[in-house]
């Protein structure tokens, strides 16, 4: 189907106008305020192609049975995905500040989010899917923030203080990374698969443990496995962050007269702050994607969509875990940036 | 007073600090000096506990400084070590803050001492609660540590080459400083530097360290005059240090008194002698008046004048 015959003169008009002042803008000598404006343009340009794939399968279905489907092709990803590599670009020629980077994936998650509720797509057939879903929908996108919630604060309660003990002691440290190192190269289904087995004779031979939901399938083993491919880039940037605060520096904490404990807290960890918080956004953005494997040992949440798709060879609903993924991993990654750029002194 | 009683450090097996025993007296500058890896930096860090001795005991104010609790000890130490080691994280007054802090003053009494140092060290007009020590050039960094080091009003101050990596100009300037401070806050100050010019213009008393022992100890006239050996002649420059020594002296410490003013050239009270014989050399040997601040003719000072005091 071509452009032509499903999008309105106003889409059109919008799509090409959006486009011509791009070629202008790339023409420009390039300064905040023209990086500035070119990045909301391109922003424009990404909600009209949206906003014409949307409106078209509107065109499509109407007047056609209510079981007509409009999937999206090939060019429409494409074409979506050519503003969102012009902005990627955009951020690294003018060096945009971490704040500015944040802005503008929230604000392409915001259109994208938007266009979704306002109902543009409901004749395309990932939406047509949703509604199918809409219940499940609601509770499995919950029960995914709820694994990727509880497994990265799992890591950071974890994580922190055994980044802390590696630091003071090396050679720990060292056998700490080299085995964290060792879970990492386990593939994610593997390490599911293998974490079935242990688990479940634990619940059955502690009933405590499973009276607290240790199991071999479900939530319990689901978080394990996250917490584990977590804890890696937790620990190490940990690490790194307080080997990089100067020595001199602690020297004279020390000569002044602080505590251990002292230094720790008043000294190295608010140095090394910046290092572990950038730890943390790679361990929740990675939770993020990873959360969706949970699905197959039954822990639920988005990868529940993605495996049935698989199953019934169904690309729309595979797209229904994908897309909401892709949407929070960015979501996650841009509330990162906005806080890393806040109150770093060094 | 610190007292150091046969104190030996081992690091591997290596006698790093070897039997060494002193005594720095109350109110005194005493100049550790020596080369890289004569024992000078461990010898002062076990004054604060920071390296704990193998043998012997030192004792601060009477007090064996193993016995208590170290932090405890350390903030009645002040230290100042070389390029600062400010607190990258803080500003000026809450790096000046750090001991009141941990010895938790009252807020109100803590920003007042933090104003108060923030004059003595002149940083006068740097908006202190405002600017970040990487806001600062080396030299105001390093007025911040000592002012860090002075804030608790420790009775002794342990300062690691604290001017080591500044530029001439400026670790003469703070030179002047620290012993105006000196002067003005009766401090007991022990001090390590590779650098004679820097000992000559500071030291009370001057201990010269090789391999861990103490090779020579005296006022820095004699370490100059005297040497105890060709190591020490060699460190020390020779002959040629002598004028390092007048550079030290004022007018005031040699010149006769005498009311009215006889020479045609004068010179001020307060000049360093070394001033004084330049400006000799230039006129010819003349003997010269010495005049006081406000203008007052106070003595007189000749050539002779200086041989005596470097002979004193």
């Amino acid at each position: 189907m071509r452009l032509a015959d499903v999008a309105s003169p106003a889409v059109l008009t919008l799509l090409i106008g959006t486009g011509v002042t791009l070629l202008a803008c790339s023409l420009l000598v390039q300064s905040r305020p023209v990086a500035a404006a070119t990045a909301v343009l391109l922003l424009i340009a990404f909600a009209a192609i949206l906003w014409a794939a949307g409106s078209g399968a509107t065109i499509l279905a109407a007047g056609k049975s209510p079981g007509a489907r409009t999937s999206l092709g090939l060019g429409f990803w494409l074409l979506a995905s050519a503003p969102v590599l012009c902005l990627v670009d955009l951020s690294q020629q003018a060096a945009l500040r971490p704040t500015a980077r944040g802005v503008i994936v929230l604000a392409g998650v915001a259109i994208a989010v938007g266009l979704v509720a306002g109902g543009v797509f409901d004749n395309v057939s990932v939406m047509r899917e949703y509604r199918a879903h809409a219940d499940t929908f609601r509770a499995e996108l919950m029960r995914h923030a709820i694994l990727v919630a509880a497994a990265v604060t799992i890591v950071l309660l974890l994580g922190l203080p055994l980044g802390i003990s590696g630091f003071r002691r090396p050679r720990f440290g060292e056998r700490l990374l080299s085995v964290l190192g060792i879970i990492q190269t386990v593939p994610s289904i593997a390490l599911f698969g293998l974490l079935i087995g242990p688990l479940t004779s634990l619940g059955q031979a502690l009933p405590w443990a499973g009276a607290i939901g240790i199991a071999g399938i479900g939530t319990t083993p689901a978080v394990i496995a996250l917490v584990l491919y977590g804890l890696l880039p937790l620990v190490r940037n940990t690490i790194a962050g307080l080997e990089a605060v100067s020595p001199a520096v602690i020297d004279a904490a020390r000569g002044n007269g602080m505590r251990d404990r002292q230094i720790l807290i008043m000294v190295t960890l608010p140095l090394a702050l910046p290092v572990i918080l950038s730890g943390l956004r790679i361990v929740s953005v990675q939770t993020v994607g990873l959360a969706v494997v949970a699905a197959l040992i039954g822990a639920g949440g988005l990868g529940t969509f993605v495996f049935q798709g698989l199953g019934q060879n169904a690309i729309d609903l595979v797209m229904l875990g994908v897309l909401p993924t892709v949407t929070f991993a960015l979501a996650v990654d841009a509330v990162f940036a906005l806080f890393a750029s806040k109150g770093v002194h060094s | 007073m610190i007292e150091l009683d046969h104190i030996s450090k081992l690091y591997d097996g290596r006698r790093v600090v070897d039997d060494l025993s002193l005594q720095v007296a109350q109110g005194s500058v005493c100049v550790l000096i020596g080369p890289s890896g004569c024992g000078k930096s461990t010898t002062l860090r076990m004054i604060n506990a920071l390296v704990t001795a193998d043998e012997g005991r030192i004792l601060v104010d009477g007090q064996d400084v193993r016995a208590g609790d170290p932090p405890e000890l350390r903030r009645r130490i002040g230290y100042v070590i070389q390029s600062g080691g400010l607190f990258p994280h803080w500003t000026v007054a809450d790096n000046i803050a750090t001991v009141p802090r941990l010895l938790r003053w009252p807020e109100a009494k803590v920003s007042a001492r933090v104003a108060e140092l923030v004059r003595l060290v002149g940083l006068d007009g740097i908006e202190a609660d405002r600017r970040f020590p990487h806001q600062l050039s080396g030299g105001q960094q390093q007025r911040v540590g000592v002012a860090r080091a002075l804030a608790a009003d420790p009775p002794v101050l342990l300062m690691d080459e604290p001017f080591g990596a500044l530029d001439p100009v400026t670790r003469r300037s703070l030179q002047d400083e620290l012993r105006a401070i000196h002067a003005s806050t009766g401090k007991t100050i022990v001090f390590v530097t590779h650098d004679m010019d820097e000992a000559l213009k500071l030291a009370d008393r001057v201990v010269v360290m090789d391999g861990g022992r103490i090779v020579q100890d005296g006022a820095p006239r004699a370490i100059v005059t005297d040497p105890a050996s060709d190591l020490i002649r060699g460190f020390v420059g020779g002959e040629e240090a002598l004028l390092r020594l007048l550079a030290r002296l004022t007018v005031g410490d040699a010149m006769r008194a005498v009311e009215t003013a006889t020479d045609a050239v004068t010179i001020g009270r307060d000049e360093s002698l070394s001033v004084a014989l330049s400006r000799m050399l230039v006129h010819g040997r003349l003997p010269l008046s010495v005049l006081a601040p406000d203008g007052q003719p106070v003595g007189r000072l000749t050539f002779e004048d200086l041989s005596a005091v470097l002979a004193r």
